[in-house]
């Protein structure tokens, strides 16, 4: 890369600023680290949680109510979860939001004056972190994507990346790297999802670090089909239609049975469950996010039809991202820490998605672990990260790896990645033949990651982007192909099964050559097999 | 997605350039920004709550523009409504104060 224009030695540098990287910042910084905070958006805008919001996974500290739920999630999950990481999310869980209450985040109060702190708005609640943690005294690089690992013998040692707004290019120099970048959603316009691209776990790859549970990525969310929100749980008021008007399931029943219908036709929705005036104007008033593009779209959603879609969300509703070794968030290589949605959420949510509490949970509580373990690592430390000889590894997608003077392309890249991606008859009814042939067809566009990005901020950005979802994709492939069963999240026609000898996790690593082995689950053994050993 | 900035009411604070997730707009010395990258807009509205003015509209198809216009959506009552509805701004209060999302997780179904 040529001259930089930005540097600065710091102890902890964190890439990505929702949920997980604001909470890790925070608490890096109340170590008394000396913090870096560098998102490729606007931390409080930027990710998955910001434009809509989250609900949490709260259950109060009664033994008995905990260790259900902690074992209806071990069952769930085809039992590649933890209930001792389960346990220390409830704990943790409770800390941060008693924190955000004394932060300012006006939770609602019952009737005793106890406060309801079960969700949180998004804009509201990331507006808050960007406060409290510039009130840290961390540095915020806003709209500067990081680009690429620094590394050394030692490890990890900061990163590079570049400004998108005056296109000066970055460098900060940590002993500790906390990567927060979030799931990849492959550009499939889910709300908030489009920073979503996978440069955490590419740039993650190229230093060694391996990724867990990408085979459960079989995660699609129902929206209005000219909008971008994906509020599957609000069908829970719906009732859904083909196109002759012919209802086909209602209320709860609509979840997850919409891709078969998709698969016969397209598929309409009316929320004519909510079916008097003050039903409908409590859900008009709980979620205006939900209603507002079908409102600007001038449909009545309680009375007429309209039509759904379904959106891809990769791993971020999904469940693989870096493997983690340890209580606190670090990877396997030296110095690197992941948390949130970039990190692999299988300790906590095994086979099955993270949506709907656990993953905005897990955001927070790695966040923290993942904050505060990379201050004591970056703290005991000999030396600080500008003494050491630190070369850059990024590769994919960028000038150090391209191997012909041919022009990347990375409109047309893109379109050919999320051909293989997107559509449910490959992603969603995986098929050994289907699959295995788009992992040929993926293996294939790798040569085009090799060209010549273009020069122009948006375009090395772009490329990088491009390079990622690609190399994610064929991790979830690689991984779909080696799982021959159907558990939690990942399904395959040949396999409709769950096999009690796959009690194991997968993990894969490398970019160029993708290797594959699997990783033992403390819990394998509870498996009932005469019960559980058929479908999940 | 995106689909104007009003000449007319925008203040040229660059809020929604400073902002915006995906880099959709682009700075104009004296001037108002300019929509540069329409197609990556990720339709998330955040621009629309940040501006302080109520000067912008994201139509809520991710695909394309609809071709409404100021006059037409200022007449529905369309331009600011999110800010309104979200309690998003000074003298308002927020969304996330109402007991609306504990009571929707409480009767998942009336
Ligand atoms: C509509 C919707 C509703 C949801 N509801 C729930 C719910 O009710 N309960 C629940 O548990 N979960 C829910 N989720 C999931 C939850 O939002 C995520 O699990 C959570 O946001 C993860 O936090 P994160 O910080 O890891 O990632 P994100 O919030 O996605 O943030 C990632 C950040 O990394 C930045 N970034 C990306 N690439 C780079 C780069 N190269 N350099 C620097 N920065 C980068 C992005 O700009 C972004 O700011 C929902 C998700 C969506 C989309
Ligand atoms: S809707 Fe979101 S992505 Fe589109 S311009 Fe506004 S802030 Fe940017
Ligand atoms: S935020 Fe609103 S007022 Fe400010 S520059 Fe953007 S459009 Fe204009």
């Amino acid at each position: 890369m040529s001259q930089q224009n930005k540097k600065l030695t710091v102890d902890v540098l964190v890439l990505g600023g929702g949920p997980a990287g604001a909470w890790a910042a925070w608490s890096a910084a109340s170590k008394g680290a000396k913090v870096v905070l560098a998102d490729k958006g606007y931390v409080g805008t930027s990710g998955a949680t910001a434009p809509g919001g989250t609900t949490l996974l709260v259950i109060p500290p009664i033994a008995e109510l905990r260790e259900q739920a902690v074992q209806s999630r071990l069952k769930a999950g085809g039992y590649l979860s933890e209930n001792a990481w389960i346990h220390r999310v409830l704990d943790q869980v409770e800390v941060n939001l008693e924190q955000v209450e004394h932060w300012g985040y006006p939770f609602p109060k019952d009737e005793d004056g106890q406060s309801l702190r079960t969700h949180l708005h998004g804009p509201q609640y990331m507006q808050i972190m960007r406060k409290v943690v510039l009130k840290a005294g961390v540095k915020i690089w806003d709209q500067s994507p990081a680009l690429e690992l620094l590394h050394d013998e030692h490890g990890v040692g900061g990163a590079r990346g570049i400004n998108r707004l005056t296109g000066e290019k970055w460098e900060v120099k940590a002993n500790a790297v906390v990567m927060a970048t979030g799931g990849c959603a492959f550009l499939s316009k889910g709300l908030g999802c489009n920073v979503l691209t996978g440069e955490g776990l590419l740039m993650s790859a190229e230093v060694g670090a391996d990724m867990s549970g990408m085979e459960f990525s079989r995660q699609y969310a129902p929206s209005f089909a000219e909008g971008s929100v994906t509020r599957g749980r609000m069908l829970a008021w719906a009732t859904l239609y083909d196109a002759e008007g012919q209802p086909l399931l209602k209320g709860d029943r609509t979840f997850g049975g919409i891709p078969e219908l998709m698969l016969k036709g397209p598929v309409y929705a009316s929320m004519d469950l909510a079916d008097t005036e003050e039903k409908r104007e409590f859900l008009r008033r709980a979620h205006p996010i939900f209603f507002m593009p079908l409102e600007r779209s001038g449909i009545d959603p309680f009375k007429e039809k309209f039509p759904l879609t379904l959106r891809y969300e990769g791993t971020m509703r999904g469940t693989g991202g870096l493997r983690l070794i340890d209580h606190d968030c670090s990877t396997t290589v030296a110095g690197l820490y992941a948390a949130g949605d970039a990190a692999s959420r299988e300790k906590v949510t095994g086979a099955i998605s993270g949506g709907g509490a656990y993953n905005a949970s897990w955001a927070m509580c790695s966040g923290s672990w993942a904050g505060e373990g990379a201050a004591q690592y970056a703290q005991s430390q000999p030396k600080q990260a500008d003494g050491r000889n630190l070369v850059a590894a990024g590769h994919h997608g960028m000038p150090a790896g391209s191997a012909s003077s041919a022009p990347l392309e990375v409109k047309p890249l893109v379109s050919a990645i999320q051909r293989e991606i997107l559509p449910l008859h490959i992603n969603y009814f995986r098929s050994e033949p289907i699959i295995s042939a788009s992992l040929d067809r993926l293996n294939a566009l790798k040569a085009y990651i090799d060209r010549q990005a273009p020069a122009t901020v948006q375009g090395i950005v772009q490329s990088r982007e491009a390079a990622a979802m690609l190399t994610v994709g064929r991790w979830m492939y690689t991984a779909a192909l080696a799982r021959k069963e159907s558990r939690g999240l990942q399904k395959m026609v040949e396999y409709p099964e769950l096999d009690p000898r796959q009690t194991y996790r997968l993990i894969v690593s490398g970019v160029d050559h993708i290797g594959i082995s699997t990783e033992s689950v403390p819990h394998a053994h509870e498996l009932d097999v005469r019960k559980e050993g058929r479908a999940v | 997605m995106i689909e104007f900035i009003s000449a007319t009411k925008c203040i040229e604070c660059n809020q929604c350039v400073t902002v915006c997730p995906t880099n959709v707009f682009e700075r104009v010395d004296d001037g108002i920004p300019v929509i540069a990258r329409q197609s990556d807009c990720q339709t998330c509205f955040m621009c629309e709550l940040y501006c302080p003015v109520d000067a912008i509209y994201v139509a809520p198809s991710p695909d394309g523009l609809t071709g409404v216009t100021e006059e037409e959506l200022t007449n529905q009552g369309l331009l600011g409504g999110y800010r309104e509805k979200v309690g998003w701004g000074k003298g308002r209060t927020s969304v996330a104060s109402h007991d609306f999302h504990y009571k929707l997780s409480a009767r998942s179904i009336f």
